[in-house]
């Protein structure tokens, strides 16, 4: 009796909680079937993947992953979020525990050819920076010698920090926590002078403090961080549906498309452009195995790359981080749409 | 001749009965002890009055934002609006009545067990252990019988503190008494693969053991196949606990007379039926207090979850405490955690001291 | 379980002999446990080489560019992965080592404090021990940092005790002894008045069981490990410079520092342990009879000598195992360190470097392995110990 019991918890338990899909080759199937994308975020990053008091997620990575929601099924809700720390992120990716990663993660040759994984594209144009408080007086990074400088540990922001530091010849003190909320948590206290992360991470950590203003990021960027989602290797055809999602975004963007005008410009557009984005003309969404409105759907749910980028990170947020790099190439960023035709 | 009529006693001295014979005798026997109750009393004095003051008399109750809290005494508004993220974390607020009918039904299924003359106790206990975790989970994570899937990354706080603690304990049970029964095996295989395998667990930090569940047990399974991190973070607690468990229930095995074996083997029994009829029912009887206290340590070392990202209740009030709007206030947090599981052992621990002296007599052999 | 098996008719059939049947079983058992074993290794192996995860314990050479906040030995970012394995067993070592000593103190305090015949010690020691040993270590580690050190001055508002010791939420900041030439004499004086309290030791003890008459060994012992050193130390001329603290730029430089992450952890560790210390204490000194004191007494002993002679060696036979059980424990706590970030081994090797270098199996099977050593090393010394002290009985 007890024994029975027993044995039945735990066959309902594992055939709950054990996901399994056989085929590692096949997520854009395996995604297909069950009906909804699970995607790895950051465990709450102001601006990139943060939940809110009820539990939803809002962000620019977590609008990448409603973005390929909504091209693979037209709704960008059938998202499920898995929040990972920095240690898990790519087991998790690895494992097939997550579909997709979108996690403010650099992309890097090591782990693009060591770790089994792929980049599938740049969401945002990133580079390390440091936060100091402003009545420290210090005004540049160069003046930060024998400081105790706040760090995320297992980060290649550890390792940029210990070369920048070398190659100018200064030392420091390393004050190193497992969660990006602790290194402000010390930072706040005192416990180090400076904070360092990639720049916008500091713009967002900064919103954590008591007084923001107190504190400003130094000008020095001492590291290139392109940020993008990563998907497992050797999975060509969901790696293509994720790196899609994003051209289609910043094409949008390109062509003046946003969600608020989208339908007006499906009905009275003529440029031979617009029509092939929206899936009037063209290649359509054939060649993805996708709907044809799958641009659209994700232009109409989500919004272009612009939208996307001032809701959660730009002036329309609480980051107020201007697009700089991460604007359109036309303007001087470094965005550029691969043509959809 | 006068008869010898004796006088009554003269009560005792005033100074050595009653309060000030208390006193005397507790507090100011001797110079050094006058001397450490005097530094004791003002100890008291310097610390007690504030922490009252603090905590209860000019701490802020009421209230949804920090700008209530202006007394300038412990801010628990802090607590009360966190609530109930504390209790149960992100699960969704339409179906936080699952939780509590499962606490409810938890609460009602213990009490007959505190009653004396209630009969079944052994059949309810087995069913407390067995059956209702089967209920619980079917409430907690939904999918079926028309309730919704809640996902387990939605489960936290003190919901999720209990969860790990009971599922840790209920599994480790079973795996513990065979280990225990293995380790006094006389097969050398089986006797040494047990020995290798609750030392390996005893031997190493819960720590490394939940890092291991979460960075390398993926890499164990088959490609394609994968747990949930809820899972596998209790898997490595069950093992964990298992080998803990099996030198509990060893103890209790040690403890059962050898005549019991002898006579069980005189019957005719074999080794199931007289590990299962004789031994182990009243094996496992002498160790509920050291079950207890497993779970005990159990229950504070759930904890360590929060350092591979899963939100118990010490790990809701530290990312709680974090919130930009409520900085400062990690003194409450953790004191209040503190509270809760000070409650829960303390109770937990004087429940197994009082279950000891009661099995002690009941169990007397001299 | 009786190992005497009945005996059984030649005739039983060949299932039905136990022996026969503990082989079928324990091949069995082999056979699963192999397979179950295999298929671990055999997925790991493909899973590894599936994902393109590198192998092997190359990687230990390799250079680890990150900085660690604390270390004994020389270390900075050019050193190797290796080396971090050994700062972070160092810094684990360390803290172990400190708890100990501040926990068993402390909890010898306060175990003798538990049996006061003073009702108010006695109950704030009780109040003591049901707090601490009640409240998850974690929360109580998390608190000493967070919510305590954290709010210490900043650098520049340090507090200051003369001019050698500062502290500051970065730590405590003291002044370093630097030997310099002609200091390893008082050294060398130090070690030879340990070897003589032995020996004098030795002698005292053999001459009490001769003629019973007693020797203050205790005395004489502190006196030539204490004392000869210091005179040796003050006519070789005091070679002993100080370094001291000096606030410069963002922080002060120079001296030894306590940071806040170990102090927190080793208050929080030696608390917590101090609360089960205590209670051993007070069941070890309780589980000698008062008859034994009584007899102690009628043999004319005062107070103190029954004490040392008497109740303190019978209840150390029960004290000791326990005690070292908690050793055991604190040094396995110690790795919560990760929570504050003390880099310990578990947070520097099996946090960072496992990170940096993503060879999960690797780092956590050597993680693993230190703390299965001591625990072994530990558990046989107990065998040995309880061995020896055990009590004879006629």
């Amino acid at each position: 009796m007890m024994k029975k019991n027993y044995l039945a918890v735990a066959a309902i338990a594992s055939a709950v909680l054990i996901s399994s899909n056989a085929n590692a080759g096949t997520t854009f199937d395996a995604v297909k079937k069950k009906g909804f994308v699970q995607c790895g975020v950051t465990t709450g990053l102001t601006g990139f993947s943060a939940p809110d008091d009820k539990g939803n997620w809002t962000g620019i990575d977590v609008d990448g992953c409603r973005a390929v929601a909504a091209a693979v099924f037209g709704d960008a809700k059938a998202v499920k979020f898995t929040p990972l720390t920095a240690k898990e992120r790519f087991t998790a990716l690895q494992s097939g525990e997550i579909d997709m990663l979108s996690r403010n993660t650099t992309w890097t040759l090591t782990r693009d050819s060591s770790l089994g994984i792929s980049f599938a594209g740049v969401n945002y144009y990133d580079g390390q920076g440091f936060l100091v408080n402003k009545d420290l007086g210090v005004k540049s990074a160069t003046e930060l010698d024998g400081a105790a400088v706040c760090i995320q540990a297992g980060t290649t922001t550890e390792l940029n920090l210990a070369d920048y530091f070398r190659a100018k010849g200064m030392s420091y003190t390393p004050v190193t926590y497992d969660k990006s909320e602790e290194t402000v948590k010390a930072f706040e206290a005192g416990r180090c002078d400076v904070l360092t992360s990639d720049q916008s991470q500091l713009y967002a950590l900064r919103l954590k403090l008591k007084s923001p203003e107190a504190a400003g990021v130094l000008p020095e960027v001492i590291s290139k961080e392109p940020l993008g989602p990563v998907v497992r290797q050797g999975d060509d055809a969901w790696f293509k549906v994720v790196r899609w999602s994003l051209i289609a975004q910043v094409n949008a963007e390109e062509l003046g498309v946003t969600s608020a005008n989208i339908d007006d410009m499906k009905k009275n557009s003529t440029d031979p452009n617009v029509k092939r984005l929206i899936g009037l003309d063209g290649i359509k969404g054939e060649g993805l195995n996708l709907d044809d409105a799958w641009a659209y759907n994700i232009v109409k749910q989500v919004g272009n790359y612009g939208e996307m980028f001032e809701r959660n990170v730009g002036m329309d947020s609480p980051l107020k981080i201007a697009r700089g790099l991460n604007d359109l190439w036309t303007r001087g960023g470094l965005q550029y749409g691969t043509p959809i035709r | 001749m006068s008869k010898f009529v004796p006088q009554p006693d003269l009560p005792a001295p005033i100074t050595n009965v009653g309060v000030i014979g208390w006193l005397r005798n507790n507090l100011f026997p001797s110079p050094l002890d006058t001397a450490m109750t005097l530094a004791a009393l003002y100890f008291l004095y310097l610390y007690v009055p504030p922490l009252f003051d603090w905590a209860i008399f000019s701490a802020d109750w009421f209230g949804d934002s920090r700008d209530a809290c202006t007394s300038g005494g412990a801010c628990w508004v802090f607590v009360s609006v966190r609530f109930k993220q504390f209790m149960v974390g992100l699960y969704p607020d339409a179906e936080v009545w699952r939780v509590s009918t499962a606490a409810v039904l938890f609460v009602a299924l213990m009490i007959p067990m505190f009653i004396k003359g209630f009969k079944h106790k052994a059949w309810l206990g087995a069913f407390i252990l067995f059956g209702f975790p089967f209920i619980a989970f079917i409430l907690f994570s939904g999918g079926s019988f028309g309730l919704e899937l809640v996902e387990t990354n939605m489960w936290g706080g003190l919901f999720l503190t209990l969860v790990l603690s009971f599922v840790g304990i209920v599994a480790a049970l079973p795996l513990g008494i065979l280990l225990a029964l293995g380790r006094r095996s006389s097969m050398p295989i089986v006797k040494s693969v047990c020995v290798v395998f609750i030392e390996f667990w005893r031997g190493v930090p819960l720590i490394t053991v939940l890092f291991m569940s979460s960075v390398m047990l993926p890499l164990f399974l088959p490609e394609g196949m994968n747990f949930d991190k809820l899972l596998r973070a209790m898997i490595g607690i069950v093992l964990f606990q298992s080998a803990y468990m099996a030198e509990v229930v060893r103890s209790g095995l040690q403890a059962i007379p050898k005549g019991q074996y002898e006579a069980a083997k005189a019957l005719g029994l074999s080794y199931w039926q007289s590990m299962g009829l004789i031994i182990l029912p009243q094996a496992l009887k002498l160790v509920i207090p050291g079950i207890v206290n497993t779970f005990i340590a159990l229950f504070k070392d759930t904890t360590l979850v929060l350092i591979i990202g899963l939100f118990d209740l010490l790990s809701m009030i530290q990312s709680a405490s974090q919130d930009a709007k409520w900085l400062g206030f990690e003194i409450e947090g953790y004191v209040f955690a503190a509270l809760i599981f000070w409650v829960f052992c303390f109770g937990m621990s004087r429940y197994s001291m009082s279950l000891e002296r009661k099995l002690e007599t009941s169990h007397a052999r001299n | 379980m009786a190992s005497e098996q009945p005996s059984v008719p030649a005739k039983a059939k060949l299932w039905n002999r136990p022996g026969f049947r503990a082989l079928v079983f324990q091949v069995l058992l082999v056979a699963v446990l192999l397979y179950f074993g295999l298929t671990i290794l055999g997925n790991t192996l493909h899973n590894l080489e599936q994902r393109g995860i590198s192998t092997g314990f190359g990687f230990l050479n390799n250079e680890a560019g990150f900085g660690i906040v604390m270390s004994l030995i020389e270390f900075n970012e050019s050193h190797t992965f290796g080396r971090t394995f050994l700062v972070g067993l160092l810094n684990t070592v360390l803290v172990s080592f400190l708890g100990i000593i501040l926990a068993t103190i402390l909890g010898f305090l306060i175990g003798v404090a538990r049996l006061s015949r003073n009702w108010i010690v006695s109950r704030l020691a009780a109040v003591y021990i049901e707090t601490f040993r009640n409240i998850p270590l974690l929360l109580q580690i998390l608190f000493w940092y967070f919510a305590v050190l954290a709010q210490l001055p900043r650098p520049k508002q340090s507090i200051g005790i003369g001019e050698t010791v500062f502290l500051n939420n970065r730590g405590l900041y003291m002044g370093a002894p630097v030997p310099e030439a002609g200091f390893s004499m008082t050294i060398a004086a130090f070690f030879i008045g340990i070897i003589a309290t032995f020996f004098i030791a030795r002698w005292a003890h053999k001459r009490q069981d001769a003629t019973g008459k007693q020797f203050h060994t205790v005395w004489a012992g502190i006196g030539l490990i204490i004392g000869l050193p210091a005179v040796v130390f003050l006519f070789s001329g005091t070679p002993l410079a100080w370094d001291l603290p000096v606030l410069k730029g963002f922080n002060f430089k120079g001296g030894m520092v306590i940071i806040p992450e170990l102090a927190a952890l080793l208050l929080a560790l030696s608390i917590y342990t101090a609360s089960f210390i205590a209670e051993i204490v007070r069941s070890g000194i309780l589980s000698v009879s008062h008859g034994q004191t009584e007899a102690a007494h009628a043999l004319g002993l005062r107070n103190a000598p029954t004490l040392r002679l008497i109740i303190i060696p019978q209840a150390m036979r029960v004290i000791i195992p326990q005690l070292t059980s908690q050793y055991l424990n604190l040094t396995k706590n110690s790795s919560l360190a990760t929570a504050v970030g003390y880099p310990d081994l578990v947070a520097v090797f099996a946090g960072t470097t496992l990170n940096q270098t993503g060879q999960a199996v690797e780092v956590i099977a050597m993680t693993m392995a230190v703390y299965l050593t001591l625990s072994l090393l530990i558990s046989f010394y107990m065998n040995w110990y309880n061995k020896r002290k055990q009590l004879v009985e006629r």
